[in-house]
Parts: structure tokens; C-alpha cells; sequence
């Protein structure tokens, strides 16, 4: 059934909205990628069963939606329209939930425990790791089921789109993004409505092409797969509008194809805009024509940076090239390009349905709208929160992300990814935006906030960033390929006990040299995770090279494990050693063979009296 | 379109055509920039960074490879500052720590002042400047080798290692490589720097066997001298 | 273990990714669909009837990641190594991985019976360390905890080693 004007889309979405109104409850069960790794696939079988069971059917439904962002608490069950969230859940527990959530009942005994309180918390917007979020995004992947455009179309879907058609002004639209204050979320921060301001000056007489980049390579990070898998028509929505208001024929959206259900519910999504004509020539009649197809990356990190991706999207090696020419000047095949982030472009119809000046009320000067933030490691609540620039570091990771999770103190996050640094505990009042990660030595890049704590070694964290950036590193630029395994090397040597003062030296000499005269931005930041390192933890390194010693108990060659007293002779670690290095008798203090140990760690997590000890 | 365009070499004001690349401007200029992947005839790369030179001014001033960059009007180039100077040195560094045994690393060291190299070292026969590839591609219309793999796993050869029916024996790819044209023979191996080498025949006549070289030609020319 | 090819079966998949974007890398990853690895025949057709040269399609196969020249073994084994994981202890999960199966990393086990590779990030960080066997995800997996996945894994090594080796398309 095609559109044929924005008339009849404004009909469809009305009739949606009147014959799907539903009036029962809802229950909204998360099954993103992290979901069904969680088990979400038994609850959704079992929730089904049950309505069936009980006949409930007129009451009840079930909705399945993409990634909300709790996934620590997946498989998780959230109740509309009443706003209950049930978070842990086994099928087992499936059966009393659906029968209390038709009487309009709440199971106390499976809702949100505080465990500081010790109280029951049974709304979302109440749960400490919901309160202080601003979800301006991803709450919509709560309402959307992925795999259904009339979904989408009954929660204002397309919305912005028509907007943007009926006021017959591209230019209106550009000034709005501009005056949004929008910047790429992609982790440079460049002011999107400036680099679209470009674009439309460009020709397009051979063509001009909108990219998503969904590459998302950084480790550590996973919001665009969230919302590629969660509410894939937001990105295509943004990618029409962006197309409009530039004057762009084509859209890519390169995905890395490590993320098969986004790349699936993408495909979806594409042929059901199509279907409707919201996709293709003569958009609704208006003359627009804009078609999107999806390219796949093929497992390489630096197909993120912008000149590499171009590459790859024409079917070559990811290796970067030179700017100038910018990709706005010359990008895929010689023509105009612009490259956006997923989030960015989630956040373009937010901003064309709210107005400019709405979405800049939230965040901070220069810093407008909010950031998704993928907040993991070790922290007690662990998943995607969206909040507003300008929020503190303390806020996300101690009221939202619930502290640290164990007995060890948190000693910073790391952001940025493998481009970025750490900024340490004593650095938390920070408020983060663009500017102020930069200043504190690191970046906002996509998102990503590892959470490190006493037991994390940031010489092994440091080690660990060059060990992938040397393996992903193209290897044109003789700086980025030696640089990276040299800085590899030296650390190596560091966390085995061999270091020395020297190379130490050797190793911030090497580091800005690589900083300065590599291409590209993998070479250029490679740097950063060993020099924010040594700006804030050098007493780390120093253990390291003077003691022999890893303050954190994370480096082999210089830790040893032992049995302190609180040793029943359970023998439980004896059994689960895969050297066969403890031995003992029953009920008595067992002993591990340091000639034989491995440093697994086997027996510290069977451990359950705290017996193991690392030094 | 060729128009002139106007920059500052250090300090001094030039005009040049447009389309030049910075190399080109400063060395038509009279100033030295040493380079290891570039040649002329062949497309610039701007894989070994040996030419980077520092342009714009501070706060902004970074540094660029001079064979890829084009003259910009009004772009101002320092082709020896003290952030060039200390990345050469360690470029260079680097270089005498995996490939100590070519001469013009040697005496590219040498001329700057290199004296030492802190990193552990290696010997390897190829730099990856990518010279090799490019006459093969450009100048020789071949394409029979070309880069493989990526990051510290990157090398040249031919697809799967295999003779290739591209390869027509010309010798091309020998004849431009920095690592293996002119091969130091006094190599101590506790010693990466060398003092002073008057070698100048192509070592793999002389030396023997032939195996640990980088060579894409089964068999090749000098082999064949060898044999006789 | 080696594939054997069917030319046709490779013009077709070129024909159908050569007008596109990216079309060679979407090539490679159907053909590798079909022969769980890329076969150096498949290599050599593609090359022959696209306007790539066989050191491109070559440098291409090489340089991603998710490309395999070599075959694959029954069970796919893969585990993510990316930040989150590595701080929650992955390097550990793969260190016994590596012990049970008798492989590193990156190799296939001589019967033919798993290969093991990392991942430098699956995005589903939450709930690291990740392992993916054949394609079902295992959340926060320990070293203690691989014994009893890969036990999990045998009947379908079993299931799978009663299938063909050599994918028929019924495209």
C-alpha cells in the first residue's frame, strides 16, 4: 500500500493510532542482542504461553522492543502503561507476574530491591538508575516493536519527516539543525548543521551521498547497536530528512557485521519503507527521491574513521587517506559525502519535531541534547544511560551507575575508547561535555565508559589498547604500525617485571612522535590511552618498574597466589583448578603450588569464604 | 587550471603552480627534506613520514606528510622545526631498529645526527614504503604484487605466495627498494649504527645464500649470475 | 578439508553484489557463507570476471578480519575481547579456552573439529566476557564456566557433522 502524499501518511498514522489504541497493559520485553544472550527468548515463549493459559489476551499484551538500556537486569519485563519494572526475571516467575499485571496488581518480591534501604522500588522512573537519566531516545525503544514500521508510525513515526516536506524549505531545516547546536556523536563533536551546511553547497550533479556510520568499533561501546536493533526507522527517518536538507541522493548506512539482528531489523525496516513509498522516487509525491542501502563492514576497526570507511564502502582496503580533500569535497567515488554517527542522526528527527530551541534547553553552552554513554566494567549497574551534557562523571557512576561492584574502590573511568584516556576518581565533579574531556586529556568519543577499580592494573590497560590498536592499525604509516608495536613492546616489558626508567622516557618520547606524524586519527590518538595513564597513575607504572610490583594484582609475572586462614578445606578450588597446583586435606587450610599455579583466578571465583589471596 | 599560488616556506614567500605538492614547492626552493617512499614518476604515498613538515601557525600548527600535501594559498611551512626535527630523529630511530642493514637508512641516520637506537632490535628486509608496489602498478603496468594482511602482520608479495603470471622478471621492484638496493656489509649485529659504509654493488650477487631477502622474482637475475 | 568450488555458484554471487557499494567486500562475505572460508579458486573467479585485479581482491581477503583463507572448523568458537570484557576477565576465559580445546587463538583443531578466535568487540559489553558458539551468545562466562560450555557444545558438533562440509546454496 503506497503513500502517494503527505496527506495519506498523516491518514495512515491516524487510523493507526485510532484502531491500535489499546487500552490493557503492555508488557514490554527488552530482546536486543544482550537480551537473548540473557535468556530473553524463554521469557517472551513463556509470557505468551501464560496470556494463553489464562486467557488473558483481552488484557494483555506482549510487546518485543529492542535494547532499553538496563541490560545488567535482562530479562527484564517493564508494564505499561502503569510503568513497572521487573528486572532478573526466570521463566519461573513469568506466570505470577502476568497473572498479578491482569488484576492491575504489582509482585512486590520481584521489583527493583535497594539494597542500601533495603526498600522495594517498583516504578522505572523511580529505580536510581533510571531517575537521573534524560532517555529522550532511548525511551522510544521501549514503545517501538523493530520489526513493525506501523509501530513506529503510531508513536509519531515519520512525524518530523512530513515537517520537514510540508515546509517545502530545505533550508529552514538546515538552520534548524545548526541552531540546535547538534554535534557529531561520533566522538570529534564537529557541529553537524555546519558540516550538512557544506554538503548542500556541494554539486550534486553526479550524485551526493549521506552515511550512517555504524561501525561502532570502539570496545567497550554498544549504543548504536542499540538503537539500530531497537528503532531502526529513527535512522532512516534522520537519514530522509538530512537528504532533503541537503540536497543528497544516496544513503549508506555501513554497519560492521559483527551486529547481525541490527543488520537484520535494518533490512526490515528497509523494505517496509519502501513498501510505503517513504523510501525511493517521488517521495510522497513531493518530487524527493532518496533510497538507502545497507553495506556491510567485514572486522576492522579503522573502517570507523571516516576516509577508511569511504574506502571500504568502495569495496577496497580500509586504509585512510590524506585530508584535504575533505569527504564533503570528495568522499565515495569521488563525490560529496557526509558521514554521521547512528546517534547523531537518531537525534535529527528529535530535533525537527521538537524545534531547535527546545532540544538546546537540555545540556550545557556549545553542548546541547543528551549523550548516550555505554557505562561498564566494573560498576554495579551496568548498561546504556542517556543523559544531559554538562552531567558529572560522579553522578553517572555512583548514583546511576550504583558504585562500584565488589570491595574495591572505582579509580576511574576510561572514555574514548581506544582513542581516549582516563580520568581519575579524584577528577568525578567534572561535568562531562565535548570540551571538558578534552581539556581533562581525553575524548567523548562514541561513548564508551569503562569503569576501572582498585583490581584494574592501568599499565594492563594501557597494554591492552595498543595490543588491539597494533592489530588493527592499517599499516601504512610506518609511525602507526612501529609506533604502536614498539609502545606494545615497552609495556609488555613493563607489566613482566623488565622495565625501566629508560624506557619509560623512551616511551613518552615515542608516544608524542606517533601523536604528531601519523594520517590519521587511529595513529594520531594512539597515544592516548599510555599518556593519560602515566599523567595520573605514574606511581602505578613506577611499582611496576622499581618494586616489581602490580598494585592491582592484575600482572602475572608479578603477582603469587596464596590461601589466607578463612580456608575451610572445602576443597572446592582444589577441583576446579585446571593445573592441578592446590592441594589438601579436607577441612584443613589448603596450599597452592606457585610452581604449578597458572594465575587463572579459578580459585578466587569459586572461592567463597575470600580465602584467595592476590599479592 | 593552472593558476600560482602563494605560500611562506620558512619565512620565505614563494610562488608556485597549483598542484604542486609541498615536497615539490620546498625542494624547488632549495630546501632538504629527506624522503624514503617517495620517487619521482611514481604516485607520492606518504607511508614512510620521513618528509612531515609543520604547517599552519599555533595554537593549530600540526604536522602533515609534505609528498601528499597540496600548496595552499597562503599556507605557511616549516620545513625544519624543532617538532619536525625531533620526529625525524625518531623516525629514524625506528628505522635503524628494524632495518639497520640498509644503507640509505644508514646515511639518512647518519645525517641527522642519529647516533643511537633505544628500541630492541630487528631485521627486517622491508620497510613497507610501498615502492616496489607502485612501479609495479604505474610505471611497469604489472600489478603482480601488492600489500597483504594489516597493522604489524602487513607485508608485499604476491597473491597466496605464488608465482605470479603478472610478474614479467623485470627487476623493477629490486631496483627501487631501499632496504635491499644498497646492502650494508659490515653489519655487527650488537651495533645498529653503522660508522661508515663504502658498499655499493647489490649484495645479493655476493652473498650467499639468498634466502632471507625480499625478493619477488623466482628466479631472479642475480641468481642466475650466481649459478654461473 | 578443502572446498571444492562451484564457478557458477561465484559468478552469481558476484552478479549479484557487483553493481553496489561495497560490492566485492559483499562478495566475499556470501561467498564465505557459502564455503565457511574463501577458497583460493573462489578468489581467483572473482578476480577474473570483476574489474578487480587478483592482488586487490587478495589484499581485500587479507586485510578484514572476518575473512578466513583457511577452512573452518565444525564449531565456531569465538570469544570477545574487547574493553569491557578484558577488564572482567576474558584474557582468562580465552587462556583456558586455549587449554581445553588445544588450539591459540586463530587456529582450527586438527580433527576439524573447532577453530577459536577472538573478537576485538562484540557490543554486548554488559554482559562480558562473551563467548559466541556458533552463533549462540554466552554471557559472563569464567574460566571455571568453559568446561561445561564447550560441553554444551558437542551434541551440536554431532548435529553439525551430519550435515554436508560443503554448503549447497539454494539461492
Amino acid at each position: 500500500m503506497r503513500l502517494h502524499s503527505p496527506d495519506d501518511l498523516k491518514t495512515l498514522q491516524a487510523e493507526l493510532c485510532n484502531n491500535g489504541h489499546w487500552t490493557g497493559r503492555t508488557l514490554i520485553i527488552p530482546a536486543g542482542t544482550c537480551g537473548r544472550a540473557s535468556g530473553a527468548n524463554d521469557l517472551i515463549r513463556k509470557a505468551r504461553e501464560e496470556l494463553l493459559r489464562g486467557e488473558f489476551a483481552h488484557l494483555i499484551r506482549v510487546r518485543v522492543t529492542g535494547c532499553h538500556g538496563f541490560c545488567e537486569t535482562e530479562p527484564s519485563i517493564l508494564v505499561e502503561p502503569d510503568g513497572l519494572f521487573y528486572p532478573r526475571l526466570k521463566p519461573a516467575d513469568v506466570g505470577r507476574l502476568v497473572e498479578a499485571t491482569a488484576r492491575g496488581e504489582i509482585v512486590e518480591d520481584l521489583v527493583w530491591l535497594d539494597r542500601e534501604t533495603g526498600a522495594r522500588i517498583p516504578h522505572q522512573r523511580d529505580v536510581p538508575f533510571f531517575k537521573k537519566q534524560r532517555r529522550t531516545i532511548l525511551s522510544r525503544s521501549e514503545q517501538v516493536d523493530p520489526e513493525d514500521i506501523d509501530s513506529y508510525l503510531r508513536n509519531g513515526g515519520y512525524s518530523a519527516l512530513l515537517k520537514a516536506l510540508e515546509g517545502g524549505d530545505p533550508a529552514w531545516v538546515l538552520q534548524e539543525v545548526k541552531s540546535s547546536g547538534l554535534r557529531g556523536r561520533g566522538g570529534a563533536g564537529f557541529p553537524t548543521g555546519v558540516k550538512w551546511e557544506m554538503l548542500a553547497k556541494q554539486p550534486s550533479t553526479q550524485g551526493k551521498f549521506l552515511v550512517c556510520n555504524a561501525d561502532e568499533g570502539d570496545p567497550g561501546a554498544y549504543m548504536d547497536r542499540s538503537i539500530l536493533e531497537g528503532n531502526p526507522h529513527s535512522i532512516l527517518e534522520g537519514m530522509l530528512i538530512g537528504g532533503y536538507a541537503t540536497g543528497a541522493t544516496d544513503g549508506i548506512i555501513y554497519v560492521r557485521n559483527e551486529y547481525p539482528l541490527a543488520i537484520k531489523h535494518l533490512h526490515i525496516a528497509l523494505e517496509q519503507a519502501r513498501g510505503l513509498g517513504l523510501l525511493g522516487e517521488n517521495i510522497l509525491g513531493t518530487g524527493y527521491s532518496f533510497d538507502i542501502q545497507v553495506v556491510q563492514g567485514a572486522g576492522a576497526f579503522v573502517c570507523g574513521e571516516e576516509t577508511a570507511l569511504i574506502r571500504s564502502i568502495e569495496g577496497q582496503m580500509g586504509e585512510p587517506r590524506q585530508r584535504p580533500p575533505f569527504p564533503i569535497q570528495s568522499g565515495i567515488h569521488g563525490r560529496p559525502t557526509s558521514i554521521n554517527n547512528v546517534e547523531t542522526w537518531a537525534n535529527i528527527p528529535i530535533i525537527i519535531e521538537q524545534g531547535a530551541e527546545v532540544f538546546a534547553e537540555t545540556g550545557t553552552e556549545h553542548n546541547s541534547g543528551t549523550k548516550i554513554f555505554s557505562l561498564v566494567g566494573k560498576i554495579r549497574n551496568t548498561g546504556l544511560v542517556e543523559v544531559p551534557m554538562g552531567i558529572t562523571i560522579r553522578e553517572i557512576v555512583h548514583e546511576i551507575g550504583g558504585g562500584p561492584v565488589g570491595n574495591a574502590e572505582i579509580k576511574a573511568v576510561q572514555t574514548g575508547g581506544p582513542s581516549g584516556g582516563c580520568i581519575p576518581a579524584s577528577r568525578f565533579e567534572l561535568p562531562i561535555d565535548y570540551d571538558g574531556l578534552a581539556k581533562a586529556g581525553s575524548i567523548m568519543g562514541s561513548g564508551g565508559m569503562i569503569v576501572m577499580d582498585g583490581h584494574t592494573c592501568v599499565v594492563d590497560v594501557a597494554k591492552y589498547f595498543m595490543g588491539f590498536l597494533k592489530d588493527e592499525s592499517c599499516g601504512k604509516c610506518f609511525t602507526c604500525r612501529k609506533g604502536t608495536q614498539r609502545m606494545h613492546e615497552i609495556l609488555d616489558d613493563i607489566t613482566q617485571g623488565r622495565g625501566t626508567h629508560d624506557q619509560l622516557d623512551l616511551l613518552e618520547e615515542l608516544a608524542l612522535v606517533v601523536k604528531d606524524t601519523t594520517m590519521c586519527g587511529l595513529g594520531q590518538t594512539a597515544a592516548n590511552p599510555v599518556l593519560s595513564t602515566l599523567r595520573y597513575f605514574r606511581d602505578e607504572y613506577l611499582a611496576h618498574i622499581d618494586q616489581q610490583r602490580c598494585p592491582a594484582g592484575v600482572c602475572k609475572p608479578l603477582i603469587t597466589f596464596s590461601i589466607n586462614e578463612n580456608c575451610s578445606g572445602c576443597q572446592a578450588c582444589a577441583k576446579a583448578c585446571p593445573a592441578d597446583a592446590i592441594y589438601g586435606e579436607r577441612k584443613q587450610r589448603h596450599t597452592i603450588d606457585t610452581s604449578k599455579c597458572i594465575k587463572c583466578g579459578t580459585c578466587r571465583s569459586v572461592c567463597k569464604r575470600d580465602a584467595v589471596e592476590v599479592a | 587550471m593552472n593558476g600560482m599560488v602563494s605560500l611562506t616556506i620558512n619565512g620565505l614567500v614563494v610562488s608556485v603552480e597549483t598542484g604542486m605538492t609541498v615536497l615539490e614547492a620546498a625542494r624547488f626552493m632549495g630546501f632538504p627534506i629527506p624522503t624514503l617512499c617517495h620517487m619521482d614518476g611514481l604516485s607520492p604515498y606518504g607511508a614512510c613520514r620521513l618528509c612531515v613538515v609543520e604547517i599552519g601557525e599555533a595554537p593549530r600548527a600540526r604536522l602533515v606528510s609534505s609528498c601528499t600535501y597540496p600548496v595552499e594559498e597562503g599556507l605557511i611551512v616549516r620545513t625544519a622545526s624543532r617538532r619536525v626535527i625531533r620526529a625525524r630523529k625518531m623516525i629514524l630511530e625506528l628505522l635503524l631498529a628494524s632495518c639497520p642493514q640498509s644503507k640509505i637508512i644508514q646515511d639518512l641516520a647518519a645525517a641527522h645526527d642519529v647516533q643511537q637506537q633505544r628500541f630492541r632490535q630487528e631485521y627486517e628486509d622491508c620497510i613497507l614504503c610501498g615502492l616496489c608496489v607502485r612501479i609495479c602498478e604505474e610505471q611497469m603496468m604489472a600489478k603482480a604484487i601488492g600489500f597483504r594482511n594489516r597493522g604489524e602482520k602487513r607485508s608485499i608479495g604476491t597473491p597466496f605466495d605464488l608465482h605470479s603470471d603478472e610478474c614479467r622478471l623485470c627487476g623493477a621492484c629490486m631496483y627501487v627498494c631501499p632496504a635491499c638496493q644498497l646492502r650494508c656489509t659490515y653489519t655487527e649485529p650488537e651495533k645498529a649504527v653503522c660508522g661508515g659504509c663504502a658498499n655499493l654493488s647489490p649484495p645479493c650477487i655476493e652473498k650467499e645464500p639468498f634466502d632471507d631477502m625480499m625478493c619477488n622474482m623466482t628466479p631472479c637475475v642475480a641468481c642466475e649470475i650466481q649459478k654461473d | 578439508m578443502e572446498a571444492v568450488v562451484d564457478e557458477r555458484e561465484v559468478v552469481a554471487i558476484v552478479d549479484r553484489h557487483n553493481a553496489q557499494c561495497g560490492g566485492l567486500i559483499a562478495t566475499l562475505e556470501e561467498v564465505q557463507t557459502v564455503y565457511g572460508y574463501l577458497p583460493e579458486r573462489a578468489l581467483r573467479v572473482v578476480a577474473n570476471i570483476t574489474d578487480h585485479s587478483l592482488v586487490d581482491v587478495y589484499g581485500v581477503a587479507t586485510f578484514y578480519r572476518s575473512f578466513s583463507l583457511r577452512p573452518r572448523g565444525r564449531n565456531h568458537v569465538c570469544a570477545c575481547l574487547g574493553t569491557a570484557c578484558h577488564v572482567r576477565g576474558a584474557p582468562m576465559v580465552v587462556e583456558e579456552l586455549e587449554r581445553r580445546l588445544g588450539i591459540r587463538a586463530g587456529e582450527t583443531s586438527a580433527d576439524g573439529e573447532y577453530t577459536l578466535e577472538t573478537v576485538n568487540c562484540l557490543g554486548a559489553c554488559a554482559l562480558g566476557p562473551i563467548v559466541v558458539v556458533n552463533g549462540t551468545y554466552h554471557s559472563k562466562v569464567e574460566a571455571a564456566s568453559v568446561k561445561k560450555l564447550l560441553k554444551k557444545t558437542q551434541p551440536e558438533a554431532a548435529r553439525l557433522a551430519s550435515e554436508p562440509k560443503v554448503a549447497v546454496s539454494s539461492l
